[in-house]
């Protein structure tokens, strides 16, 4: 088969594929920017705190604030480094 | 009481300035005493569009810095009866633009008697483009049915939610979705996003749907705003979207193929 009947056979045309990725992405970008502006600097200083105890990277320490109706939930996720 | 309207885009290149000379000649022709001001500090345009390029003595820096009045700086419009030009200065960089300057000017345009202030923003979300949507009561967002368009006006939306004066007191900007450069063979093929998805995406107030058409280019080659073109779809979608602009009941034309075709049809007839 070839790359031209694939296309032809999809059945998705490319109008829907970008419908598709446009929600994705904005509903993505819409959460992001409707969280508080103080989650970056808590994010930052909670991983100073962490790191006193242990050594991890920045890209270790997740923040994340979930609205659920009328109640957030903050969720914290560390990975620790392996241990040795 | 005047009403502050912004053409903004965050994308380039998508029709803020074409929409912003259609849309201020419309509401003047229907005799609103209007100003369009360029916002594009350094890269001045709306001059060019309206013809007026070389009747420009001072521009809105001037005037912000106290080196021109009002009355000095304003062009008045050769075609619109109660429009006039406030052009952008072409050499100063954009920070000549203040919170306190540009809220100066527009008051005194207020008190001047404008009944609209139109203020083309330059592309992107940095400070000239802040300075344009700052104080609007009323946001035209314009977008092509296309990825990236799309996508920069969710984000000029969150920004006019967030930063502008009407939102910092807690207020809303009213915002409405401007889709410019429309195809509507195109979307019947499914090779471009078609009105309804776009406005599903966005979920913004549908102003208008502007088709693509040579005669934009035609216009702006001679400088005279597209609306003029009362023959030409394109001149006809702004000048429909003046009317709900305006609060008044207009169908939407010119977003489906059959439409288009019947229009050819009647043209053909008529010819
Ligand atoms: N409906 C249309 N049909 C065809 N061409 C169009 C249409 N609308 C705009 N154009 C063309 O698109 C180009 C860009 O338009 P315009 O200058 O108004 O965009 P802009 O958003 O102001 O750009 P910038 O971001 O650089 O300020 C111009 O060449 C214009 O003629
Ligand atoms: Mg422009």
């Amino acid at each position: 088969m070839s790359i031209f009947d694939y296309f032809r056979s999809a059945k998705k045309d490319t109008a829907s594929i970008a419908k598709e990725r446009l929600q994705i992405i904005v509903a993505h970008e819409r959460n992001q920017r409707n969280k508080p502006d103080y989650l970056p600097k808590l994010q930052q200083e909670l991983l100073e705190v962490i790191r006193k105890y242990v050594d991890v990277d920045q890209d270790q320490v997740e923040v994340q604030l979930d609205n659920n109706g009328n109640c957030s939930v903050l969720e914290l996720n560390i990975t620790l480094p392996d241990r040795v | 009481m005047a009403k502050i309207i912004v053409v903004t885009s965050g994308k380039g290149g998508v029709g803020k300035t074409t929409t912003s000379a259609a849309i201020s000649s419309g509401i003047a022709m229907r005799g609103h005493k209007t100003v369009v001001i360029d916002f594009d500090i350094g890269l001045r345009n709306l001059d060019i569009i309206m013809n007026c390029e070389r009747r420009v003595v001072y521009d809105f820096v001037n005037v912000i810095n106290g080196e021109a009045n009002l009355r000095q700086a304003l062009i008045k419009d050769k075609r619109a009866e109660n429009l006039y030009i406030l052009p952008a200065s072409q050499t100063r960089d954009k920070d000549a633009l203040t919170v306190e300057g540009v809220e100066r000017i527009l008051n005194e345009l207020a008190a001047d008697g404008f009944e609209y202030i139109i203020c083309d923003s330059p592309a992107g979300i940095e400070h000239g483009a802040f300075m344009a949507m700052y104080f609007a009561d009323m946001a035209i967002v314009v977008a092509n049915p296309e990825v990236s368009s799309v996508r920069d006006s969710d984000r000029i939306l969150g920004i006019l939610q967030s930063k502008s004066r009407r939102a910092e007191r807690g207020e809303r900007v009213e915002e409405c979705l401007l889709l410019t450069r429309y195809n509507p063979e195109r979307v019947a093929k499914g090779e471009m996003l078609g009105v309804t998805d776009v406005e599903e995406i966005l979920a913004t107030k549908l102003l208008g749907v502007i088709p693509e058409s040579e005669t934009v280019l035609k216009a702006s080659n001679q400088g005279i705003p597209v609306i003029h073109d009362i023959e030409s779809p394109a001149g006809q979608a702004y000048s429909d979207a003046v009317g709900r602009l305006l609060g008044e009941e207009v169908e939407h034309r010119f977003m489906s193929v059959e439409q288009k075709g019947l229009f050819k049809r009647l043209f053909r007839r008529s010819a």
